[in-house]
């Protein structure tokens, strides 16, 4: 259990692997997540599960190395054992109603999307993808994403791959010449993602996001994860980790990420080059 | 008992309580009365043969001690040290009238410490299969229980190590995590099957254990949902909730950082909100990680403070400040949105409440403002709802615990028992021990008469 199957590098930073482990694959949906540990000292973190296969008793994980764990989870072999590997945790993201969803993967939210455009695919749904990164290089899944999306856009900051420009360009576009879009699914930083909702609460669209607040536990125990939706506070582990985008309080969730920033770089100079 | 100096375990983790040497332990065990009916029994509640246990400590028979006490209990060495004795077997003690009652608890952890016992038991193949939701005390007591009535029982836990709040809440300096290791794992010899990381509810539901040929499921999932206060600001960075902020401490030893890699962050001054065992640990624990000046805040007065009383005086002694009848009303932030204010009101005690403790009030214009850079609440936490939501037909009180019978422990669905800190709410180890070891003897008539 837990043995690494296979290592795709996505890019030099971006990881994909295929995790044995029977008993989350036979039960995860879109949406949820896993928290690993790769050795005895180690932290929890968590990680969205990209994809799964029943059959073959198989969830896959895709990471950035941006610090201490992700790196060292990087360092792993085909063949190694992850020492911790619980899930799916979460609840599963309830998709949006209606047959014209946009969903919206940014820099890492490509992961997190990829199933959940997969489960509306195999609805029958019609998904206009977006992806966004930075950079080429960081982009990753267009080849996956363009056999189950309608149509597929591709924007990149320097416009090294694709259109040059943001997600929420794409997406403005998208609303200006299609007026019957019934929901946004949007996951990626969270400056993106608060991007995303500025527009479609003009337009009132639904609009779900995905949040990645700090965890320990992943199952409501000690309240890290809590995040303001409307005038509720929630925990992103047990309520979420998906929730209405148009209610989330960003600002709250920005400021909280920074909780560890001066600790984590004690220990490993920030290495994502500005992603987070 | 020896304790270790205030000044210099303010530094460090290590245990504050010493323990007996063997002369102390032989001389307090000869204060005992060895009374034929002894009260001080009643108080315990699994019960255990206080009188007979203490005497084989005078008898130099440190074995034949541990034998009865793990008739009814076992883990002594944890129970030893963190039972509140005071409120329990100790309070009854008739030399208690009197004088210094015996001290059960530390004899009890003296032999414990002392003498490391080996099971023989191993569990029949043929037995039928039971499963336990939880490690912490209540689910362990229940396996243990199940085992030696023949059963094979398997321990289903969330977290990557068993023990629950044993393990994630009581801090080291308290309860050493190697004597809470060393106690589970004479279970795991013993033969109870224990697989962790297996969330019931998300992994696999409790159902479906059912459906996999376990006969009965215990649920000891304990009372693992923190509370906040609801006030403005909590949500501040540098709140945390004391769950957090132990777990961090003691589950993922965030003490030993960076060579454990799980950071936690505490300022030079530190406010902990609540007054009961959590919050005492909370604030020893900031004390330890170099706050410089730690309070606790409570709104009502010393008399009602909740925590055990050795457990306030400890902290007293290490210099923690008590900011009593002040409630907090909000917390507020620098630009940052790092926590840097509390505001708190001056209460007064007015009439008795349900619980019999006089209510406190507000003293109108009283408000008054603490700096801080640490803020943690530790005012209590509810029944974890994952199990609840993800189980049909599971009824529930109104303050969310799962609710049982009485008598037997069994909840609204057939076959399967609950216990402990899920059903009581937060409670005490020995208490949610009782429980466990009484679901145990349900399900054994349970499985006997289907
Ligand atoms: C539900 C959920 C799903 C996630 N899914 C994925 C995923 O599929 N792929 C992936 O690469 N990452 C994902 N993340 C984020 C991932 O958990 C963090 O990147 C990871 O914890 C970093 O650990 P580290 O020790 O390597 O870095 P650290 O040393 O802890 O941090 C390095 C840098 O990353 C930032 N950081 C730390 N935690 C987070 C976080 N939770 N979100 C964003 N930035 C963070 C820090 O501020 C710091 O600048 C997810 C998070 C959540 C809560
Ligand atoms: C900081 C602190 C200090 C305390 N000090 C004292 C003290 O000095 N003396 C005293 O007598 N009592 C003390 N208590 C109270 C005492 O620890 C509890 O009453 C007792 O641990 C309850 O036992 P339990 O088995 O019911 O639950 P817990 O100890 O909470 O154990 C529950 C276990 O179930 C697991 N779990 C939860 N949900 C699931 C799930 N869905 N699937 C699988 N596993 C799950 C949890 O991870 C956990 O390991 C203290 C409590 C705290 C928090
Ligand atoms: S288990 Fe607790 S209550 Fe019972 S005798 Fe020991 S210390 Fe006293
Ligand atoms: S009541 Fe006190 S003196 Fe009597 S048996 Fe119990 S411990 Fe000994
Ligand atoms: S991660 Fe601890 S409650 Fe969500």
């Amino acid at each position: 259990m837990n043995t690494i199957i296979s290592k795709d590098i996505l890019s030099p930073s971006i990881k994909r692997y295929v995790i044995k482990n029977s008993k989350i694959a036979a039960k995860a949906e879109a949406g949820q997540f896993i928290i690993l540990r790769v050795h005895e000292k180690g932290e929890r973190i968590p990680l969205t599960i990209a994809d799964y296969d029943r059959e073959k008793g198989t969830v896959a994980i895709v990471f950035q190395e941006v610090g201490n764990t992700t790196q060292k989870l990087g360092e792993m072999e085909v063949g190694d054992k992850i020492l911790d590997f619980v899930g799916p945790l979460g609840v599963p993201t309830t998709l949006p109603q209606g047959d014209n969803i946009v969903c919206i993967g940014g820099g890492m939210g490509i992961a997190p999307i990829y199933p959940e455009v997969k489960s509306l695919y195999n609805k029958g749904v019609k998904v206009t993808g977006v992806l966004g990164a930075r950079t080429k290089d960081i982009l990753f899944f267009s080849n996956e994403m363009d056999k189950i999306c309608d149509k597929l856009y591709i924007v990149t900051d320097d416009g090294s791959q694709g259109r040059k420009g943001f997600v929420t360009d794409v997406l403005r576009d998208i609303i200006k010449n299609d007026n019957k879009i019934d929901g946004v699914i949007a996951v990626g930083p969270l400056p993106m993602m608060k991007a995303v909702c500025d527009i479609t609460k003009v337009h009132n669209i639904p609009t779900i996001v995905s949040l990645n607040s700090l965890m320990v536990d992943g199952t409501g125990m000690c309240g890290g994860c809590r995040v303001t939706i409307g005038d509720e506070v929630k925990f992103a582990c047990i309520d979420g980790p998906s929730f209405d985008g148009l209610k989330v309080d960003f600002d709250e969730q920005m400021r909280r990420l920074k909780m560890y920033k001066e600790e984590e770089e004690k220990v490993l100079g920030c290495k994502c080059g500005g992603e987070c | 008992m020896p304790y270790q100096d205030p000044k210099k375990r303010i530094k460090n983790f290590d245990e504050v309580s010493l323990g007996y040497d063997k002369d102390l332990a032989i001389k307090e065990a000869k204060r005992c009365l060895q009374c034929k009916k002894p009260s001080c029994v009643k108080g315990c509640p699994v019960g255990i043969d206080i009188p007979s246990f203490i005497k084989e400590i005078s008898n130099d028979n440190y074995k034949g001690a541990l034998e009865k006490l793990k008739e009814k209990n076992l883990l002594p060495a944890i129970c030893g040290r963190v039972c509140p004795q005071e409120d329990q077997c100790e309070k009854l003690c008739i030399v208690g009238k009197k004088n210094e009652p015996i001290a059960i608890g530390r004899l009890e952890r003296f032999v414990a410490d002392n003498q490391k016992m080996t099971s023989k038991l191993k569990p029949g193949l043929e037995g039928e299969k039971v499963a336990v939701v939880g490690s912490g005390p209540a689910g362990l007591a229940c396996a243990s229980e199940l085992l030696q009535r023949g059963y094979r029982v398997t321990i289903f836990e969330a977290l990557h190590k068993p023990g629950g709040v044993l393990m994630y809440g009581i801090p080291e300096f308290r309860l050493p995590k190697d004597v809470v290791e060393q106690e589970i794992n004479q279970l795991v010899d013993m033969g109870v099957e224990l697989q962790t990381n297996m969330v019931i509810g998300q992994t696999i539901t409790l159902l479906e254990l059912l459906e996999k040929g376990y006969k009965a499921v215990f649920i000891g999932s304990g009372a693992g949902l923190p509370f906040f206060l609801n006030i403005p600001g909590e949500n501040l960075n540098g709140v945390y909730s004391a769950n957090e902020f132990l777990t961090r401490a003691n589950l993922m030893k965030a003490y030993l950082y960076p060579k454990w890699e799980t950071p936690l962050r505490v300022g030079k001054k530190v406010v902990v909100v609540g007054a009961g065992n959590v919050a005492m640990d909370s604030a020893r624990t900031a004390m330890r990680l170099g706050a410089k000046e730690v309070s606790i805040v409570y709104r009502r007065s010393e008399a009602e403070m909740p925590a055990r009383k050795e457990e306030i005086f400890h902290a007293k002694e290490e210099g923690i400040e008590m900011n009593l009848l002040t409630n907090p009303i909000s917390i507020e932030g620098d630009a940052e949105g790092w926590v840097n204010k509390i505001r708190c009101i001056n209460m007064e005690l007015g009439d008795p409440d349900e619980s019999g403790r006089r209510r406190p009030k507000p003293v109108k214009g009283s408000e008054f403002t603490i700096e801080v850079d640490t803020v943690i609440m530790a005012i209590g936490q509810g029944a974890n709802p994952v199990i609840p939501r993800s189980t049909k037909n599971l009824n529930l009180n109104d303050k969310g615990n799962i609710e049982v019978d009485s008598e037997t422990g069994q909840t609204s669905i057939e076959g399967v028992f609950a216990g402990g800190d899920v059903v009581t709410g937060a409670a005490t180890v020995i208490q949610a021990m009782g429980a466990g070891k009484q679901c145990a003897e349900s399900i054994d008539k349970y499985i006997k008469n289907n």
